[in-house]
């Protein structure tokens, strides 16, 4: 299986290369629209901000790349965010895949530390990446800002409030957590996308 | 609900682990990914590698350790010691860390930590303190404990986050190889004075006193070493008490 791994100026994206190779899958790290048109697999990682990581992809037309692939693809964190409509992080415009905005965590008391930061659980599960067994299982975030629960939430995390931990639309899939770095559950999470 | 963590802490000298190990469950105690990895199976939340070579050869040594570290292990992990400027930073993150701890480096010179921040941002930027009680005083010391200085935990904390640091490191030095507990009274202020997570280090004895700096001292995370090492507390029968005792912890 060809996996491709969107090259820009992502921080983790060694992390998720490593990932992979522990699953047998020895992915390309490219921005070529050429390579990632022809994956099976595109994984869209990020750990930055919105608003230069989206004039990263504008300047060097990934952005058009990305909305237009068919195959599934795989958002991470930022590269989550970055596939909504809206990011209050710089106030950017992003892809538009997913029709929610991503908002700035709002502490509600002293406790309520921003960034989000450590393992946390997954609820409301839905088919798709997450098999049942995934339901209130920990996975590991570093986040300050977050999507909303809305029609494309295929999984649910409680901080301050409920937001979503992962999204799917049509071929697009997303997680806000780091599947590359959430031990045993974020590899049955990565599996299952290498298997649809 | 976010779970409290809980840290093995691994001293790296020439790329080996240091430091008395427990042999009996590891196939190789003294090879640090491999007990980095034991670690993480028992059910370890994060784990920190503490590079403690001074020369050289030993830092690209310990460099190609957290390439190899961050190839097997799947959570994340933390590393430490001879971070001096913003290079070094890079290039352990390039080489696959995931968070990098600044020391005396912060303390001799606090602007790192900014540099760190905006290049990096907070997230990769724990500030670590070792503090000492005297005369009822936190006093911070530099170079492992050996050098005091002029700046006291509460106020070198406050400044560390407002220049960008986004997590605390405190290891009481008061309370270190004691075994009787965290430093929790402390803890306890650091969490109120602050707005970003707490890691507790010196002192674990026993399970019960997990429990206290997370019920107690309000810490976000617990590190340790030796009751690990030496095998005095499994990581996984850790986490059971913690959850039977109502800490929210990974399971």
């Amino acid at each position: 299986m060809d996996v491709a791994i969107v090259n820009y100026n992502a921080g983790n994206i060694y992390s998720v290369d490593y990932a992979l190779k522990r699953l047998g899958i020895t992915p390309v790290v490219t921005g070529d629209p050429e390579l990632l048109g022809k994956a099976d697999k595109v994984i869209f990682p990020g750990v930055g901000e919105a608003s230069t990581t989206m004039a990263y992809l504008k300047e060097h037309k990934l952005d058009q790349v990305i909305t237009g692939l068919k195959q599934p693809v795989l958002g991470i964190c930022l590269g989550m965010q970055l596939m909504c409509r809206f990011s209050e992080e710089g106030a950017v415009d992003c892809l538009n895949i997913f029709d929610t905005d991503v908002r700035l965590f709002v502490p509600e008391k002293h406790e309520d530390k921003v960034p989000h930061m450590g393992w946390n659980t997954l609820t409301d599960v839905k088919d798709g990446l997450f098999s049942p067994e995934l339901e209130n299982r920990f996975v590991y975030f570093v986040h300050s800002y977050y999507v909303p629960v809305h029609a494309s939430t295929a999984a649910t995390s409680h901080y301050i409030l409920p937001f979503s931990a992962a999204l799917q639309k049509d071929n697009f899939y997303a997680t806000q957590f780091h599947p590359e770095k959430s031990g045993s559950v974020g590899e049955v999470i990565l599996r299952n996308f290498l298997n649809l | 609900m976010l779970a409290k963590r809980i840290i093995p802490c691994l001293d790296i000298k020439d790329g080996k682990t240091v430091k008395g190990i427990n042999f009996v469950n590891f196939r190789d105690a003294g090879d640090p990914v491999e007990l980095g990895a034991q670690y993480s199976r028992e059910g370890a939340d994060e784990l920190v590698y503490l590079d403690i070579t001074a020369s050289h050869e030993g830092r690209k040594t310990f460099t190609e350790l957290v390439k190899k570290v961050a190839a097997h292990i799947n959570i994340p992990f933390t590393v430490g010691g001879g971070i001096y400027e913003l290079q070094d930073v890079e290039r352990l993150l390039n080489a696959g860390a995931d968070k990098v701890s600044i020391n005396s480096a912060a303390i001799q010179n606090p602007e790192l930590i900014e540099q760190v921040a905006r290049h990096f941002g907070s997230q990769v930027c724990v500030v670590a303190i070792d503090a000492n009680l005297e005369n009822g005083n936190w006093r911070c010391y530099l170079n492992g404990g050996r050098i005091p200085t002029d700046k006291y935990l509460l106020d070198w904390a406050k400044e560390a986050e407002g220049r960008g640091a986004g997590e605390i490191l405190f290891t009481s030095m008061t309370h270190d190889g004691v075994k009787e507990g965290y430093a929790n009274e402390a803890l306890a202020t650091l969490a109120d004075l602050l707005h970003i997570p707490v890691i507790a280090s010196g002192g674990a004895g026993n399970m019960q006193h997990f429990r206290d700096t997370f019920v107690d001292g309000k810490s976000d995370a617990a590190l340790a070493a030796s009751v690990f090492h030496f095998g005095e507390i499994g990581i996984n029968d850790l986490k059971q008490y913690l959850h039977r005792e109502g800490v929210q912890v990974r399971r």
